[in-house]
Order: C-alpha cells, then sequence, then structure tokens
C-alpha cells in the first residue's frame, strides 16, 4: 500500500502527516494528531457527531477520505477556542444548559460555528437547518437552539464593539 | 484494497486513470455513498479518481438556455444556486431535502444519479427537467438521458470504473413553464424518501402543452407518468382536471411493501396528493 503525505491547515496551522489512501479524516484527527475532541458515533454519516468544518463547510469527517483534505482548511473543535479563552457557542452551550453528556457537542458547535461564521443573525429555520444532522439524544434540541442564539447575540456584540474601536 | 487515491486536475487525466486502472480505479465525487459501499463490501476499488479538483466540473452554468451542473456540484451548491432557484426550482427543492447539511456539503447532485438509488431525489427532480448526462470515457462523450441512467435497482448504466459523468444538463425554464419537487418522509432531515414527486409544466394561456412528471420509488428508478402527461396535454388548467391527473399518474406506480417506506398500499393512496400539489407548484410558478 501507498503512503501519502496529507498537507492541509488543522486550526490554521500547517499539518503534515502520513495517510494511508483508505483512512478517514476523522480517523487522522482523532488517532494520529491526537486531537479527540472530534467524536466518531455513528461513522456512516447519520449523527453529525464527527462534524468538522473544511474550507468554511460543516462536514462528517467520517465520510471524507483523509486525501480529500489536501491543501484544504481544516477546524476542529480544539481550534475554535478552549478553556484559556472560548469560543462564544461554547460558552453558550455551557451556561445554557445546552450540554449533557457531552458526545455530540462537538459536532453540534462545529455546524452552528460553520453557521454563524457565515450569517451572525440567523433565524430559528436556518438553525434548525445547520443543526438537522446533528443528533443530541440527551438534551432535545431547544436548549441546544437557545445556547446557537445567545452565542450569535455575543458574536453581533463583539462585532459591533470591534467596528466602534475601528473607528476610534 | 484501496491502495492509491488521486487528486487529477482535468477530465483527460481522470480518464487516462481509469483507462490504466483496467477496471481497478474508480470515480469517486463526495463519496459519502460510495465509501459506505466500499466498506460493506458493494463495491470494490484499488484506486480511487476524485473529482472534486477539477476546474471544469465545478461549474454550474447557463449558456444558449441551457443550465450544466458540473459533477462536482455539491447538493448544498445546487439548493443555494440563484439561477437554479430561478430556473430550474425542482433541482433545488430536490438537492435541499438530501440527507443534512454535512452530507450535501460533500455530496454531489451527480454522484446521486451515479449511485442510482430509485429515489435519489435530485435524480427525481432531473428526470422532470428532462436533463441529460455527459459521460466521458477513453471514445469520446456520450449522451444519455438521465431517465436511462438506471440499469437496476442500485445499479447505474455507467461503470464509474471505465467512464466519468462529467454533468447534466437541461433547459432553463422559459416564462410560461415552471418546475417543483414534493416529498414525504418520515422526518424533516435525514430521513429517506417515501415518496417523492417532481414535476415540469409549460402552459400556453389557460392550456397545459405539455408536463413532465416523474415518481419514486415505485420502480427501479424514477418513473415516469406518460398516461398523466399524455392527459394533460393540451387539457385546461384547472383544479379538477390537475386531480384527475394525478389519480391517472398513479397508475403508473408500482411501490413495493417496505419496513423503511411504508406499505404498498399507503403509497398507492397518498402518492396522488403529492403529484397534485406538485403540479399546482408548477403551475402558479409558471403563471407567475
Amino acid at each position: 500500500m501507498t503512503t501519502k503525505l496529507l498537507k492541509f491547515t488543522l486550526n490554521g496551522e500547517m499539518t503534515e502527516v502520513a495517510v494511508s489512501p483508505s483512512d478517514m479524516l476523522v480517523d487522522v484527527i482523532r488517532d494520529r494528531l491526537n486531537l479527540i475532541g472530534t467524536k466518531k458515533g455513528c461513522g456512516k454519516g447519520e449523527c453529525g457527531a464527527c462534524t468538522v468544518i473544511m474550507n468554511g463547510e460543516a462536514v462528517n469527517s467520517c465520510l471524507v477520505p483523509a486525501m480529500k483534505a489536501m491543501g484544504a482548511a481544516v477546524e476542529t473543535i480544539e481550534g475554535i477556542g478552549g478553556p484559556e479563552k472560548f469560543h462564544p457557542l461554547q460558552e453558550s452551550f455551557m451556561d445554557l444548559g445546552a450540554i449533557q453528556c457531552g458526545f455530540c457537542t462537538p459536532g453540534m458547535i462545529m455546524s452552528s460555528k460553520a453557521l454563524l461564521d457565515k450569517n451572525v443573525n440567523p433565524t430559528s429555520e436556518e438553525v434548525r437547518e445547520a443543526i438537522a444532522g446533528n443528533i443530541c439524544r440527551c438534551t432535545g434540541y431547544v436548549k441546544i437552539e437557545e445556547a446557537v442564539f445567545a452565542a450569535a447575540k455575543k458574536m453581533r456584540e463583539n462585532q459591533i464593539g470591534r467596528d466602534r474601536n475601528e473607528q476610534f | 484494497m484501496l491502495q492509491d487515491y488521486l487528486l487529477p486536475e482535468s477530465v483527460a487525466d481522470a480518464i487516462e486513470v481509469l483507462k490504466s486502472g483496467n477496471g481497478q480505479a474508480r470515480i469517486i465525487a463526495g463519496g459519502t455513498d460510495l465509501l459506505l459501499d466500499i466498506a460493506d463490501g458493494k463495491k470494490e476499488a484499488v484506486c480511487l479518481v476524485d473529482i472534486t479538483r477539477i476546474p471544469e466540473l465545478k461549474k454550474i452554468t447557463l449558456e444558449d438556455g441551457v443550465i450544466r451542473v458540473g459533477a462536482a456540484v455539491t447538493h448544498n451548491q445546487a439548493a443555494k444556486s440563484e439561477l437554479i432557484n430561478e430556473k430550474a426550482f425542482a433541482l433545488a427543492q430536490a438537492a435541499r431535502s438530501v440527507g443534512s447539511l454535512q452530507i450535501r456539503n460533500s455530496g454531489t447532485v451527480v454522484g446521486n444519479v451515479v449511485n442510482a438509488q430509485p429515489a435519489a431525489d435530485t435524480a427525481v427532480a432531473l428526470v422532470a427537467l428532462g436533463a441529460v448526462a455527459e459521460i466521458a470515457s477513453p471514445g469520446g462523450v456520450d449522451l444519455v438521458p438521465v431517465e436511462k441512467m438506471y440499469a437496476g435497482i442500485g445499479k447505474s448504466a455507467v461503470d464509474s470504473t471505465a467512464r466519468l459523468v462529467t454533468g447534466v444538463k437541461f433547459p432553463a425554464r422559459s416564462k410560461n413553464q415552471g418546475s417543483a419537487f414534493v416529498r414525504l418522509a418520515q422526518r424533516r432531515a435525514l430521513a429517506l424518501p417515501m415518496l417523492n414527486v417532481a414535476v415540469m409544466v409549460s402552459l400556453e394561456e389557460d392550456r397545459f402543452q405539455w408536463v413532465r412528471i416523474a415518481m419514486a420509488p415505485v420502480g427501479p428508478g424514477p418513473v415516469r407518468a406518460t398516461g398523466a402527461e399524455e392527459f394533460l396535454r393540451g387539457a385546461a388548467v384547472d383544479p379538477e382536471v390537475i386531480k384527475k391527473a394525478a389519480r391517472e399518474a398513479a397508475v403508473q406506480a408500482d411501490p413495493r411493501d417496505s419496513a423503511l417506506r411504508g406499505s404498498r398500499e399507503y403509497r398507492l393512496a397518498v402518492l396522488p396528493v403529492l403529484v397534485r400539489r406538485a403540479l399546482e407548484m408548477a403551475v402558479a410558478q409558471a403563471k407567475r
């Protein structure tokens, strides 16, 4: 079997890793690059736990051959924020009880981030469409939707703050 | 066993790889179905030839009244395309119905056709739109109606180890025309269709000039309701006429009892409702 050298941008950093042609992106991220925030649930594109953002779009990393990431920009939950500085989505999910067991959370947040990166003032319909491919078996979806709206509000306020700072 | 994964940047290169692969190299686009089939042992490949980096396959274009959707265009790109929404609404609606957003961001419209599932949403829409697939092989380019792309249940007429579907094309609607797609499923997201219907209508004042009706999964591929189409040719655009055509359409449907999709009896009973709704939506668009 030929091994290929996969070069891509992972959470803003140029990354090189040797992969097999049959490797899936989720396995490379978790087992080779040790970023285990991305979860592997069904492995069939049905649960959304493995959602990452590739070139700005949410995708199921269990259905993306690692080689498809060649030259791409990939973001995982680790890249958007952490204990030193959480992303507004991470804060809202924690503050509003949108997390119970937590297994769906990284995927849920990455799907939400892909939406908010493009549209910081989404409708309920748009939020639901964005997370329709992410299954949560604990909370139901009400708190999750509320958390996405709360994060969107924070992001809008941050945006206004930044715009003001730029003016002065 | 998969041993290589290639990312050619031109159709000619992809064809060359298929040719030298002698049946061992297989085309992959989004891969959302293919990878699962390979994992389940239903399909085999020693080398996967990823066509999503070929620039000319990534485009949706309009030229001389003909829309062309390249083989690397994802469901989400088609669903969001202004051109598709305005000129081929049935396809926009169908593309929006597939899987989840993550699947729609990877899976392609053309891949949906080549995967040859009986109720592939976009294939149903494409049949109603009168779409033709462009198939490239070492011998040249063939044009095959999407309707003829099914060789059996789950079996495409295109062997993806020898040929590459580069795109699908179909006429953009003109002012007096409209199209629509409707779907019945157990949930609003990530659910297989129990039934899906796409129609395109062309009106001449208060009469139907012609109509195309595609229904699925009521046969190996999308099934044309030719009887209802014939009945509507030249008929008045009238609620009773539409209702009658919808009942007529169901006569040509042969759904199976399915644990996933519902009983034959149930689906035959609701199919006319879906056909009627699709016709009404398409007529409304044609009159706008």
